[in-house]
């Protein structure tokens, strides 16, 4: 196992540096919304981005204290697409008189908070490694809410969400988090079974049946009720988990072709049997087509999109000085849209950066992390906020299909940031064990991260045998 | 406001969010040098060249371990030949190597080659895995002749 440990620093400062900087990217965001509208409210524009400065530092702060060896580049990273994000909504919102950034701040603040609270009770990730069926459990219970009469709501044709006193909720976003859990205490403690035992395949050696059972199982299952829920972007997410999972703990490349081999045929079985993933492809390929942009649920989303940023060119029209809002969901599904004409070519490039530098960091943790569980836990987190923009921006930018699935930390959408924001506090805590000082040389969080000190007598007697 | 002014602001605005980039990436340096911590320490080669004292015996060549013997506990006096492949200790029946013994975990520790030398890995067991005197936290090489000691059993490589 190659050993990848750099000397440990806390760099809690640097990170208050960084989170300043992109509080004051967010900050002049709105600013430039503000003085671009003729209702220039800039009383509003305080307050909210006080609030988001606010909600950053508290963050800071218990990084202070629970986490001090936490990567120090993961929370500017996502304050500052959140707060890009609030001003794109903000700006939407004037453009059209809704009221919606409101909401989206008011998530972020629930959010934040709950991330705060992840880190003040998790503290060790280990701790999540005995939660292993429960989080199966729970994943499960999480995608079949929406199906329950009462409480689901159907929205665009996909059954995915829960309303409960007013709130839309989303609750496969939190699955797949505790899918991720589930999945790393799997692999992390049946690795050998899967890699050791099972018959050689010509050059593929397939496992035991019973080994992989509980995560076909598991696989089959979110497949199964996003196939019902008609969720095309979730289901994608978790097939990639899936097969990133397996190959991360096993570094068998042949699982990613029996992986990529389930998915050409998971595709074509989609494809040929069901109407709405047959019109996705349609509209991707002949996306210009008159007839097919003035159908309903035709492309014209997609094609508005794509001229949206072509008039956005190299530099954009700046901020409020585009109309962003003539797209459909211009503030949710298509905000890199609107981003790409506002900011142009360079600021996207920019956004993509920050995503690719997130994902970067939360597999530097996985690499740095000392154990197997917070290695797949931590790459399996990064992974999935990486392949949400992936799939996200490529069916923006037309690359593949588009499918409704979040940007994260940008799109409005109250469940899609808390379950982000937890993922980032889960995040912070791995890279913490792995950045911090080993066992022995004494640190000040050392007797945080080594739960292990009721088990002395224990030892004491295996020693004496 | 002033259009020129408001452009001037946008253009501001863009690279201002560069410079984020650039900065997030310019923090991110040290993290790129990995391994350069291994080097730090030993005396560079225009160090050695002025005073060779400093240099280190050349290390005897590591001979690979071959087999594995068990010295104490339920299995001892067992030897077994190393195949190359991963071995797994432990109470639970589809372990390599079953431990009838109280003190090991079900998967109590997982022995592997990687390279020319062998690994021990702690698999989350409750009485922990100890070469030498100290508890592994983490995979550790093992080298022929150290002690491993996983509950009642004590087990050592032979080259």
């Amino acid at each position: 196992m190659t050993d990848v440990q750099t000397a440990p620093v806390p760099r809690r400062n640097l990170e208050l540096l960084l989170l300043l900087l992109a509080l004051c990217v967010g900050g002049s965001a709105f600013f430039l919304v503000g003085s671009a509208s003729e209702v220039s409210d800039n009383k509003n524009f305080i307050i909210q981005m006080s609030i988001m400065t606010f909600l950053a530092l508290i963050i800071h702060v218990l990084l202070r204290i629970f986490a001090k060896y936490a990567d120090p580049v993961i929370l500017p990273i996502t304050v500052a697409l959140n707060s890009l994000g609030l001003a794109m909504i903000h700006r939407i919102d004037i453009a059209k008189g809704t009221s919606q950034s409101a909401r989206q701040l008011m998530w972020t603040a629930i959010a934040v908070v709950v991330a705060g609270i992840v880190l003040w009770a998790v503290k060790d990730h280990r701790i999540l490694r005995k939660f292993t069926y429960i989080a199966l459990l729970v994943s499960i219970v999480l995608l079949l809410l929406p199906l329950i009469p009462k409480l689901g709501v159907t929205i665009n044709g996909a059954r995915i969400w829960i309303r409960i006193a007013g709130f839309s909720l989303q609750p496969g976003e939190l699955a797949k988090i505790t899918l991720s859990i589930f999945f790393a205490g799997y692999l992390s403690s049946n690795r050998d079974l899967i890699l050791m035992a099972g018959r050689k395949f010509g050059p593929l050696q397939l496992p035991r049946m019973r080994d992989m059972a509980p995560m076909v199982i598991a696989w089959l299952l979110s497949i199964g009720v996003l196939v019902i829920q008609r969720d095309l972007g979730s289901a994608i997410l978790f097939f990639g988990l899936f097969i990133l999972m397996i190959y991360v703990a096993t570094s068998r490349i042949s699982w990613v072709l029996i992986g990529l081999s389930m998915v050409a045929a998971g595709g074509i079985f989609a494809y040929t049997t069901m109407d709405h993933v047959q019109r996705r492809v349609n509209v991707w390929l002949n996306a210009f087509d008159p007839e097919i942009y003035q159908a309903r649920g035709g492309s014209a989303q997609i094609v508005e999109g794509l001229f949206g940023m072509a008039d956005g060119g190299l530099f954009g029209t700046g901020l409020g000085g585009g109309s962003p809002y003539r797209v459909p969901l211009a503030n949710s599904d298509m905000i890199i849209a609107s981003f790409g004409e506002e900011i142009g070519l360079i600021g996207v490039t920019a956004i993509v950066l920050l995503f690719l530098l997130l994902v970067s960091r939360g597999l530097r943790a996985a690499l740095g992390s000392r154990d197997t569980f917070g290695k797949l836990l931590a790459s399996g987190l990064a992974f999935t906020l990486g392949l949400q923009c992936v799939v996200i921006i490529g069916g923006v930018t037309r690359l593949i299909p588009l499918t409704g699935l979040a940007t994260p930390f940008m799109a409005a959408g109250g469940s899609s940031l808390l379950a982000n924001w937890i993922i980032i506090a889960l995040l912070l805590l791995i890279s913490h064990n792995a950045r911090r000082p080993m066992a022995g040389a004494v640190g000040p969080t050392d007797e945080i991260a080594t739960p292990k000190s009721s088990t002395l007598k224990e030892r004491l007697a295996v020693i004496k045998h | 406001m002033n259009d020129l002014v408001l452009s001037l602001f946008r253009l501001g605005f863009l690279v201002l969010i560069w410079l984020l980039v650039l900065s997030v990436v310019g923090s991110m340096r040290r993290d790129l040098a990995i391994g350069s911590r291994a080097r730090t320490g030993k005396p560079s080669a225009r160090a050695l060249k002025k005073n060779p004292e400093l240099a280190e015996p050349e290390p005897a060549a590591r001979k690979a371990a071959t087999s594995l013997q068990i010295l104490e506990g339920p299995l001892a006096g067992r030897i077994i030949q190393l195949q190359g492949q991963p071995l797994l200790f432990g109470r639970a029946q589809d372990a390599t190597i079953v431990l009838e013994d109280d003190y090991a975990s079900g998967r109590h520790a997982r022995l592997f080659p990687q390279g020319s030398r062998w690994f021990i890995e702690d698999l989350g067991s409750t009485n922990g895995t100890f070469v030498g005197d100290s508890q592994l936290s983490r995979a550790q090489a093992v080298e022929p002749g150290q002690r491993i000691r996983i509950g009642k059993t004590v087990l050592e490589l032979k080259a």
